[in-house]
C-alpha cells in the first residue's frame, strides 16, 4: 500500500501524572500546566497535532481535555489540537460538539476530534452509564455526532439521550476533522467508514502489521458507502532519546509500573523483560528508542497500513516533566525529519 | 470437523483465519444478520462463510464462544445440545475474582459439551499461535479430547488443566491470564494458579 500526499505526524498524551527528580508525583494542578508547555513546545518542534486522551482518574488527571487544548491553542498558531480520544458513549453528542467546535473557533479552525468507545472505562460508573450497553451506546452517540457534525438542523431519536426535532446545534464553525479510534474492533472500523469518520488504528501490543487488514476493510467498506477515500493513521506508545538503551532504561520501570498495574482491572498481562524486548523491537508496538529506530519503525509501520498519519503516545506514569520535553523535542527535530525522507 | 465461531469482534475473526488455515471449514456469526459482519469475513477471515448464529451452529461439531460475556445471555441455548462449545469468554471488566465463567455457560447450555479455553490469551499474541501453551479444562473426555486436537492443529500447544471447574485457573486475576507462553512455563504459572487458590 502506498501513503497518501499528506503525511502528517502528532504526539498523544493522557496526561500522566509527572515526577520529579526525587520521583515524588506532581500535583494534577501542574502537570496540567506542563501539559500545556509540552503542547506548545510540540507547535515549536514543527509537528502537525497535539492531542489529549480524556481520563479520570488519579494518575491521570486530564478529564477536560478541551479546557487545556484551548490553552495551547492561545500561545500557538499552527498545530492542530484535539482529543485523543473523546470517549463518546459516556458523553453527549452535542456538548462534545459544542466543546470541540468552540476549540475550532478559538484555534483559527485547528480543532480535531478523535472519538472512542473507551478501552479504560472509568468514565461509565462515573457519569452512570452501565458497561453492558457498551456497543449500543457508542453506536447511537456516534451516529448523532456524524449528523450534527454535517451541519444543518438535527432531528434524532434513539435510547441514549433526549431525542432533537429540527435542533440548530451551534456554534457553527468551519468543519473540523473527526476520526474514530479503533483498538481491534472490526465493527468500529465499519462504523467509522458508514460515517465518513477518518480511521485512527490504536496499536499498544503486538506486531503493528496485523492491522493491515483493517486498513484493506475501511478502504473497502468506504467506497461500499459511496465515500470518498479517507486518511489511516496510527497511534501507538513510545519514548524517544539519544540512544535505544537509554530510551529503552527510561521507559522500562514505568511501562511495568503503569501496565502492571492497569493490566489487573483491565484484563492484560504483567509485562516482563522478555515481552518488553520483543515490544520495543521490529515486531512489537512500542516505539521506543532512538530518533533512528523510532523513525524506521514508523515508516516500516506507515507503509505497511498505507497511514497517512503518526501519532505517537509519549509519557508513562511517573517519567519527568523534563524527559518528556527532551522526546518531544528529539520527535519534532529528529525522527519526524527522518521518517518523511524513509516516506518520500 | 466443522468450525463455527460465535463473534465477529477483537477475537472470532483471528480465531476463525487460524481455522480456515489449518484446513478447517468454518463459519463465522455476529449478533443477528449475517450481511452485516460479510465484510469483516471477507477481509478479515477469508474463506469463513458468515451466517446467523442459529445456522452456524446448527452445522457445526465444534462452537466457539467468542461474543461479549453480556452477550451470552441472549443466545438461544437449546441449539448448542449435542455440540462441542469452546467458552472464550471472560468477565469485563475483570471480577475481583475469578467466576468460573465455563461453569454458567454449561448450566445455561443444557446437553452442550462445554471446555474453557482461548480465554487466557491475548488476540494479538494468538497470531501466529507459535506452539504457545492453552490451557484447556473440561468435564467430558472426548470434548476435552476434540478441543486438544482442535488447538494442536491450529497450532497451539494445549495443556489439560481438570475438570470445568479448574477453568477458574485461566480467568483474570490468575496469573496464566495474558500469559503467552510455551507449555514450561505455563505449567510453572498453572502451579503458582493452584497454590494461590
Amino acid at each position: 500500500m502506498t501513503t497518501t500526499s499528506t503525511t502528517t505526524f502528532g504526539l498523544d498524551t493522557f496526561g500522566d501524572v509527572t515526577h520529579d527528580a526525587s520521583g515524588t508525583p506532581l500535583t494534577h494542578a501542574q502537570t496540567i500546566r506542563n501539559v500545556v508547555e509540552e503542547g506548545v513546545l510540540a507547535d515549536q518542534v514543527g509537528l502537525d497535532f497535539f492531542g489529549i486522551g480524556e481520563h479520570h482518574t488519579p494518575d491521570m488527571p486530564l478529564s477536560a481535555a478541551d479546557v487545556v487544548l484551548a490553552a495551547i491553542a492561545a500561545r500557538t498558531s499552527r498545530i492542530h489540537l484535539g482529543s485523543a480520544v473523546t470517549v463518546l458513549s459516556s458523553d453527549d453528542p452535542v456538548r462534545v460538539f459544542q466543546r470541540f467546535s468552540t476549540l475550532n473557533a478559538v484555534s483559527d479552525g485547528r480543532a480535531e476530534i478523535i472519538l472512542g468507545r473507551g478501552s479504560s472505562v472509568d468514565s461509565f460508573p462515573l457519569f452512570g452509564y452501565d458497561l453492558a450497553d457498551y456497543e449500543d451506546l457508542f453506536e447511537e452517540k456516534t451516529q448523532l455526532f456524524a449528523e450534527i457534525l454535517s451541519g444543518g438542523p438535527v432531528t434524532w431519536q434513539g435510547k441514549t439521550r433526549a431525542p432533537l426535532h429540527e435542533q440548530d446545534v451551534v456554534p457553527h464553525t468551519e468543519p473540523f476533522p473527526a476520526w474514530i479510534g479503533v483498538g481491534g474492533s472490526p465493527q468500529s472500523v465499519v462504523r467509522a467508514a458508514s460515517h465518513g469518520f477518518s480511521l485512527m488504528l490504536a496499536i499498544i501490543g503486538g506486531n503493528p502489521a496485523r492491522f493491515a487488514p483493517f486498513s484493506e476493510l475501511y478502504a473497502h467498506a468506504l467506497e461500499k458507502f459511496g465515500r470518498a477515500p479517507l486518511p489511516v493513521g496510527v497511534h501507538s506508545p513510545g519514548h524517544v532519546a539519544e540512544t535505544d538503551e537509554q530510551a529503552r532504561e527510561e521507559f522500562w520501570p514505568h511501562y511495568l509500573e503503569v501496565i502492571g498495574r492497569l493490566g489487573k482491572t483491565r484484563g492484560f498481562a504483567t509485562p516482563t523483560p522478555a515481552s518488553y524486548a520483543h515490544e520495543v523491537g521490529p515486531d512489537g508496538a512500542l516505539f521506543v528508542g532512538s530518533p533512528e529506530t523510532v523513525a524506521a519503525k514508523m515508516a516500516r509501520t506507515m507503509k505497511t497500513l498505507g497511514a497517512s498519519r503518526f501519532d505517537l503516545k509519549y509519557g508513562m506514569g511517573g517519567l519527568s516533566h523534563e524527559s518528556l520535553m527532551r522526546t518531544i523535542e528529539l520527535y519534532g527535530t529528529q525522527v519526524v525529519p527522518r521518517v518523511r525522507d524513509l516516506l518520500a | 470437523m466443522q468450525i463455527a465461531v460465535l463473534g465477529a469482534g477483537h477475537v472470532g475473526p483471528v480465531i476463525a483465519r487460524l481455522a480456515v488455515a489449518a484446513g478447517y471449514p468454518v463459519s463465522i456469526a455476529g449478533s443477528g444478520d449475517p450481511a452485516r459482519i460479510a465484510m469483516i469475513a471477507e477481509f478479515l477471515a477469508p474463506g469463513a462463510v458468515p451466517l446467523s448464529a442459529s445456522a452456524a451452529v446448527a452445522d457445526a461439531d465444534l462452537v466457539v464462544l467468542a461474543i461479549p460475556w453480556h452477550r451470552f445471555g441472549t443466545l438461544e441455548p437449546g441449539m448448542f445440545a449435542g455440540k462441542v462449545v469452546v467458552d472464550a469468554m471472560n468477565h469485563w471488566p475483570p471480577a475481583a475474582e475469578p467466576l468460573g465463567t465455563s461453569e454458567e455457560v454449561a448450566a445455561r447450555l443444557a446437553g452442550a459439551h462445554v471446555v474453557k479455553t482461548l480465554n487466557h490469551i491475548a488476540y494479538q499474541d494468538m497470531e501466529p499461535a507459535a506452539g504457545r501453551a492453552l490451557g484447556v479444562a473440561g468435564d467430558s473426555p472426548s470434548a476435552v479430547r476434540a478441543v486438544v486436537e482442535f488447538l494442536a492443529r491450529i497450532g497451539f500447544d494445549p495443556v489439560p488443566v481438570g475438570p470445568l471447574p479448574a477453568g477458574r485457573l485461566l480467568e483474570p486475576g490468575s496469573p496464566v491470564f495474558g500469559a503467552a507462553v510455551r507449555r514450561q512455563e505455563f505449567e510453572q504459572l498453572e502451579k503458582f494458579a493452584k497454590e494461590q487458590s
